[in-house]
Order: C-alpha cells, then structure tokens, then sequence
C-alpha cells in the first residue's frame, strides 16, 4: 500500500461525513419526536442540531476540495470523493427539513389538538430507515444494498400524495382545522423531501462503487424510448 | 493526413528478456492516444516498434504484425521510409547544436534529397509554425544555433523537425517531462492541434497529460497491455483492478 497520507486523509473524510450523518439522522427523528409530543424543547435541540451539520458541511467540502486540489484523485478515489461532496449537501437538507418539521411543529403547538388524516410518524420511519440504510450502504460500500433503497422512494411518495389529498379535504370541509392541516402538509412534504435525499444518497454510492450513473432513470429511459419509438417510425 | 496502426500479436525481446508480450492494440486515426505505465513495462519499447527503431539496439527483435495505414512495416517496406512516416520526439530535446535552427528543422528533409532552397523555406515555415514556434524564431532562423533555444522552444523546434518530413503518426516519448508547466501546456496545445493532421501516440509518466491530451489510453505493465479504453473510463472507472491500483498511486 502506497499513498498513506492521502488514504489517511480519504478515511478522515468519510469519518466526518458519518459524523454528519449521525447528526441529520438524530435531526428526522427528534423533530418527530417532537411532533409527536409537541414538545418545544426538542424543537430547540433541532434548531442547534442543524448548526452543527451546518459548520460540518462546510469542513466536509474544504477537506474534498484540498483533496482533489493536492491529490489528483483518479478513478475510484475520484469517484468517492464526487461522492462525499454530494452525499454531504444531500444530508445537510435532511438537517434543514429537519428544522422545517420542527418549525411546524412550534406553529402546531400553539392550536388546539386535531385530528388529522395523516400518519406523519409512519412516515417519518419509513424515510428515516432509508437515510439509515443509504448511509449503510455507504459505509460498506455496497451497491446493492442502495439500489434497494430506490424503489423504497416510491411508497414515501404515495404517502405524501395520499397525505395532500386528505388535508386538502380537510382545508376544504373544515376551514376552522385548515392551519393545522397546512402545517401538516408542509410536515409531509418535508419528509418526502427526506427520502428524496436517502435516493440521491444511494445513487451516489452506486456511482462511487460502481461509477455507473443511475440518477433520473426512469425520465431518462422514457426519453430513450421515445427516441427510439420516433427513430423506428422515422 | 493521419493513418490508423493495427497492431497484432507483437512481442519484442532484448536478447533473452522478452519485454513485449503478445499486444493487440486498434490505434485510431487523427486521434491521440496515450500509453502508461510504471518504468520497465514495456511503453516506449512498444512505440519503438512502430517505427522499427527497436530493432537497431543490439540484441533487440519484434515479432507480429504493425499495419500503419494499408503498410505492414515490418514486410512491406524499408525501415528509414517508416521512420519518415512515423516521426518520433524524445522526452529531451535533440537539437544538432552546431546547426541553426533552420536547418535543424530542415535536417530531415535534406536527408531525403530535398534541396530546392525555396521548397525547403516554404516546409521549415510550414512546420514551424505548425508547432507553435515561428513567431518566436522568425527573425533569427538562420543566425540563432538550434541549442540556445529554451528547453521548451528546442522541444517545438524537434517538433518542427518531425513534422517537416509530412510524416502520417507523429509518436511522442514523454515528450514534455523535462519541461517547465508553461511549455509542457505549449505542447500539450500542439497536441491538440496537431491530431487533426496526425496520428498521434503519447508516452507519459503523467497521469493528468494523459488525461488531458488522449481520446484513448492505453496501460502497460510487466511487458503486457493491460487495458486499452476511452481516456474517460480510464480515469474514472477502469474495468481491470491493475489499472486502478496504478493511477490511484496504490501500485507495488
């Protein structure tokens, strides 16, 4: 083994960003936490939570950046390290939707308790568990295991479609529950935009262990077929 | 304009060490293809086969087929013909020290029987201005010694030379390794000028040059080629583990 120094430098970089991740994964589940409980005190834990991602996001970027400054990283370091970067803006969002639950969660506590037709904490599990599992996967460097995680996208964004269909009907028939409706809505958006951050993850592991890009693909492959379908009639 | 070389079956030996083994290798035309390697595994020995250059050092024999455009070089024709369609350039600069930098650059062509004075103004002024070099030498052509350019001025200058004899494959052997930043990115602009006209392969220790320069690259090691791909996957994603441990600096 050669390169000592930069193979130390490569394992400090992927140490932090697991620090991080750590730190955005404990942001979705104390601002669902405090949903649950509507307890303001873990609301403040998020908001000096998501300083700390904040201040890591940027030592995480001037780590990658002196790397491939001094290093010239080639092939799979290089892929890595594209990795890192983009692994580390998608996990400081998962902290800043993190701050939007609890941000809602503060305006709620304010209005009495309603009933609602949403099951943000059936949710909130499902897209914490694919934050779990994409970094997971980026820690044992296994494509497979990320490429499970993509279809799991796909039932987080039915809950979410389902979840603003309900609360629009209850904006519309119960005009005196619309507010806490809105802020439930923004509470699943935001969760759906959690599991949109696990995919990106585990599409940039994908990308780092086997440098196979599989952002978009089923936009990408309709476009194909519609290419093709157009060439063929052509 | 430039040929593509089919390279088939080719293994080269000094005396007993047999330091080419069984290369298959599609060079395409007007294009630049890089070869790497660690030292000793066999690059410029290959290079030195396309241009039968190997074979003068003693001892030294090829064997295999290198088709340079419809030409099998090795049958087909005579070894100083190959070399003024294959022109080569060092990794230092060979300037004639007593010559100018005229006739350095006409050097070749005389040696092909050129002579006409006027023919041999209009190809120096040709091929040094194809390698980036006549307006800074223009004025003194035939006063300044060849040798008291600068290192990177002498590298255009053996460049000129190659290519003043109109060859179809230019091969470089780390042509720009003794050079400062600045004129190594003269030659790396000349590179990508000149593979228009020319089939250009490049030796290189440099993995950015490399990556810079070629279309395609090559990686040699322990007398085999390993794998030959689009500079790109090479780069970012080489399909042979061999490759990757190599340009990650992780090799030995």
């Amino acid at each position: 083994m050669t390169r000592i120094r930069f193979q130390q430098s490569l394992e400090n970089l992927k140490e932090k960003l697991l620090v991080e991740a750590g730190l955005a994964e404990q942001a979705v589940q104390r601002a669902i936490e405090a949903y649950r409980k509507r307890d303001l005190s873990i609301c403040e834990l998020v908001s000096r939570g998501e300083i700390d991602i904040n201040i890591l996001e940027r030592e995480i970027d001037q780590a990658a950046l002196d790397l491939l400054a001094m290093e010239q990283p080639m092939a799979g370091d290089l892929r890595f390290i594209l990795s890192v970067i983009k692994i580390n803006a998608e996990l400081e969002r998962v902290g800043n939707a993190a701050k939007t639950i609890s941000e809602r969660v503060r305006h709620m506590e304010r209005m009495a308790a309603a009933e609602l037709p949403v099951n943000i904490p059936r949710m909130a599990e499902l897209a914490s568990e694919m934050v779990r599992m994409s970094l997971q996967a980026f820690i044992e460097a296994d494509a497979e295991a990320a490429r499970s995680i993509l279809t799991m996208d796909d039932a987080v964004d039915a809950m979410n479609k389902a979840a603003f269909k309900a609360l629009i009907k209850v904006m519309e028939e119960q005009s005196h529950l619309a507010p806490q409706a809105l802020n439930a809505l923004m509470i699943s958006r935001a969760l759906e935009r959690v599991a949109d951050h696990a995919t990106n993850i585990a599409e940039d592991v994908i990308f780092w262990v086997l440098g196979d890009d599989v952002r978009h693909h089923k936009s990408v492959n309709l476009l194909q077929q519609q290419q093709d379908k157009g060439e063929t009639s052509a | 304009m430039g040929v593509g070389i089919e390279v088939t079956n080719l293994n080269a030996w000094y005396g007993a060490n047999h330091a080419l083994q069984d290369i298959n290798l599609n060079i395409p035309a007007n294009h630049a293809t890089a070869l790497i390697g660690p030292s000793g595994c066999g690059k410029s020995t290959f290079v030195r086969c396309l241009n039968r250059m190997h074979e003068t050092i003693p001892g030294a024999r090829a064997t295999g087929t290198v088709r340079i455009g419809d030409l099998d070089i090795y049958k087909d024709i005579k070894p100083v013909e190959i070399r003024r369609r294959v022109g080569m350039v060092f990794q230092r600069p060979n300037p004639f020290p007593t010559m100018s930098i005229y006739d350095n650059v006409a050097a070749g062509l005389k040696l092909n029987g050129y002579s006409n004075r006027h023919v041999l103004d209009e190809i120096v002024e040709r091929s040094l201005k194809n390698s980036a070099l006549w307006d800074e030498v223009k004025d003194n052509l035939k006063k300044e010694s060849g040798a008291s350019l600068s290192g990177g001025q002498q590298q255009r200058m053996c460049i000129a030379r190659a290519l003043a004899v109109d060859p179809e494959v230019l091969l470089m052997d780390e042509p720009a390794s003794a050079l400062d930043p600045v004129s190594t990115s003269k030659i790396e602009d000349l590179i990508f000028q000149l593979k228009a006209q020319y089939t250009i392969v490049i030796v290189t220790h440099n993995m950015q040059q490399a990556a810079r320069v070629a279309e395609k690259t090559g990686f040699f090691l322990n007398g085999r080629m390993v794998e030959f791909d689009s500079t790109d996957k090479i780069f970012t994603n080489p399909s042979d583990k061999r490759t990757e441990d190599y340009i990650t600096g992780r090799f030995g």
